[in-house]
């Protein structure tokens, strides 16, 4: 039997898969030329000081010695607090806002949450040191100083000068900056928890208690984690807020009072200045310590995702 | 996330060049930001008068040095001028177009402006983290009448690169041998780690800061003191005697300065000799390259620079800026007419 082979043209289907299909190559590109183009700038840095570049603990323009373990703890550090203090605060807000409160509460409530999310970083900076820092100060540093340093294990965090700004400081502006990413992101999670779930469990005798951390929590652990990682994203990359508050000393201080650095704000404050190649190039090579570091957290939170499925 | 940056910087270099290729009419420089107000305000009346538009981006004088040196700017302008080799490397040539001052700010109760009187080695002596209360002896010898309080002292940086700094700890490397030896000059130094430091992000960081923190003292652009009401303080003269920041002592800093004997005109004007001269002034420079693509336009940036010399000083003194003295512009005008030409060998000027 004859076959008929109709004229070849492109059908809208075979055009849809190329072009979705180019915009994913497209990013895969991007970033192979970002990661490319940051080796490039950061070679310098890289011959000069070797792997051991991100253990250096010494950034001294003055002499050309750079070293990245200074940056790299404070935004270790200044993350984890934002972590430790946004993560709790976000899940209460969200079951709040998801569970208990009635619309006309978590509407508004809701709202005001996600354009928190829209406000631009460098507000949050300025915010945080002509509004929080004086008040942090007085009201929270003042007071550690005479009550806390006197504790066992932790006295030493808060033995410093109450300047309003450090560590510390940074940490809980990261913490209102991802506040709102994190609590939208799991009161979304828990919107899709079916209802016959909640009915279940308040028909066996549960209360909502139980029923927030028995029921519904573990339905949406993995939505959990994955929102904070999304936070803890922003906050390991972010700049301009930090730059503000954290002080800019390039020194490791067991402290959370000291100032500190974090990568992002050290490149942000030095780059326009820098002339020295060799510092440039370090700056440059500072970026691709946060892209390993930021590439690290994320792989170990996807081996995190795995395992708890 | 932030590697999107680099890309981002790319992009603005790239579209940088190719306005600047497209359009002869219109002047772009580019590079240090403390100058940024003067040059605006030059340009805008040069363009009133004119009808000429001058660009400037205060992008920080190492992305002004990078940006004439990849020549995708007209005109590079520096706080921390190039040494004579890298200007002969690059093919470029360097003149100061107007300075500025720097002065030290504290915040002791009790002291008023101009009332503490310091001295170079003390002054590094507390950024040393080697003087750590306001009423040690070093500072009580030197004001024998004020009542200084025991109060730690905190020192106040700037967090971000600036040729602020460069100029401030310029000069404490001039009067302490053991900065220099210790620490040196930098648009961005590592701070001594025995003073309780605290970081600045620009001129409004750090003045925020010292009029927050009690027992603070900063260092800030002169123009930035007095706009913000800040205490500043008294500064002894290389020759000895305690100077007011007032534009006289600045002038006379100026004044003093050996320009003749300075190639590629790499001078600091800090601790300059002469009673009358406040020891932190610092001039601010511009690049060019020797060999100009484009005769017209080199004529018309030089035109710029000539009118700003002899008709801007009104502006400049306005804006606490310090204009510079007929001899340096004399100076100025010979290293036009001997160093500039066309790529065709025929001279700007």
């Amino acid at each position: 039997m004859p076959t008929i082979s109709l004229p070849k043209r492109p059908d809208g289907d075979t055009l849809f898969f190329r072009l979705s299909f180019s915009s994913a190559v497209l990013i895969l590109l991007v970033l192979t030329g970002i990661v490319l183009s940051l080796i490039d700038g950061g070679w310098m840095a890289l011959r000069e000081f070797g792997p051991g570049f991100v253990f250096r603990n010494i950034w001294d323009p003055v002499n050309g010695q750079f070293g990245a373990a200074s940056a790299v703890y404070g935004t270790l550090v200044s993350s984890l607090i934002a972590m430790v203090i946004a993560v709790p605060l976000s899940l209460g807000v969200a079951i709040f806002l998801a569970e208990l409160a009635p619309d006309w509460v978590s509407q508004p409530v809701g709202m005001a949450i996600e354009l928190l999310a829209a406000v631009p970083s460098i507000i949050y900076g300025m915010w945080g040191l002509f509004v929080f820092a004086p008040w942090f100060s007085d009201g929270f540093q003042m007071w550690a100083a005479d009550h806390l340093v006197d504790l066992p294990l932790i006295g030493h965090w808060f033995d410093g000068p109450p300047i309003g700004i450090g560590l510390l400081t940074a940490g809980i502006i990261l913490a209102i900056m991802i506040l709102p990413i994190v609590s939208s992101l799991v009161r979304d999670a828990l919107k899709t928890v079916p209802n016959v779930l909640r009915e279940a469990a308040y028909g066996v005798g549960a209360t909502p208690f139980e029923v927030v951390t028995k029921v519904l929590l573990p339905a949406i652990k993995n939505a959990a984690v994955g929102a904070s990682i999304l936070g803890l994203g922003r906050a390991l990359g972010e700049t301009m807020a930090v730059a503000f508050v954290i002080g800019g000393a390039n020194r490791i201080e067991t402290s959370l009072f000291m100032p500190a650095s974090s990568i992002s704000s050290t490149i942000a404050q030095q780059f326009n200045e820098a002339t020295d190649p060799l510092h440039i190039s370090s700056l440059i090579g500072l970026g691709i310590v946060l892209f390993m570091l930021t590439f690290v957290v994320m792989g170990f939170a996807r081996v995190l995702l795995k395992k708890k499925r | 996330m932030k590697p999107f940056r680099s890309v981002m910087i790319a992009t603005l270099m790239a579209s940088a060049a190719t306005s600047a290729v497209a359009s002869t009419a219109i002047i772009n420089g580019a590079g240090a930001s403390f100058p940024h107000p003067i040059y605006a305000r030059w340009a805008e009346d040069y363009n009133t008068e004119t009808g000429t538009r001058i660009n400037y981006q205060a992008i920080g004088s190492g992305g002004g040095i990078r940006q004439i040196t990849a020549k995708t700017v007209d005109f590079g302008a520096t706080d921390a001028p190039l040494n004579i080799e890298r200007l002969d490397k690059e093919n470029m040539i360097q003149f100061p177009m107007v300075m500025g001052s720097i002065v030290p700010v504290i915040n002791v109760p009790g002291i008023e402006p101009g009332q503490l009187r310091l001295d170079g080695k003390t002054l590094a002596d507390i950024y040393l983290g080697k003087i750590k209360r306001w009423n040690d002896d070093a500072i009580v010898r030197l004001n024998p009448g004020l009542n200084l309080p025991r109060r730690a002292i905190y020192v106040v940086h700037r967090s971000d690169g600036s040729g602020t700094t460069y100029n401030f700890t310029d000069y404490l490397s001039r009067v302490s041998p053991e900065w220099k030896e210790n620490i040196g000059a930098n648009t961005d130094i590592s701070w001594p780690s025995a003073a309780t430091t605290i970081g600045g992000n620009g001129n409004a960081g750090v003045a925020n800061f010292v009029s927050r923190t009690r027992g603070a003292i900063g260092y800030v652009e002169f123009a930035f003191a007095k706009q913000n009401d800040l205490t500043y303080t008294q500064l002894q003269s290389a020759d000895g005697k305690f100077l007011q920041p007032t534009m006289e002592t600045f002038q006379a800093a100026a004044a003093n300065a050996d320009w003749a004997n300075a190639p590629g005109f790499k001078l600091l004007l800090n601790n300059q000799p002469g009673a009358d001269s406040w020891p932190m002034t610092a001039a601010t420079f511009i690049l060019m390259h020797k060999d100009q693509v484009d005769g017209d336009k080199a004529r018309t940036i030089l035109n710029f620079f000539e009118w700003s010399y002899e008709h801007g000083n009104e502006q400049a003194i306005a804006l606490d800026y310090i204009p510079m003295p007929d001899s340096v512009v004399s100076m100025v005008s010979d290293l036009w007419k001997n160093e500039l030409s066309t790529v065709n060998g025929e001279p700007v000027r």
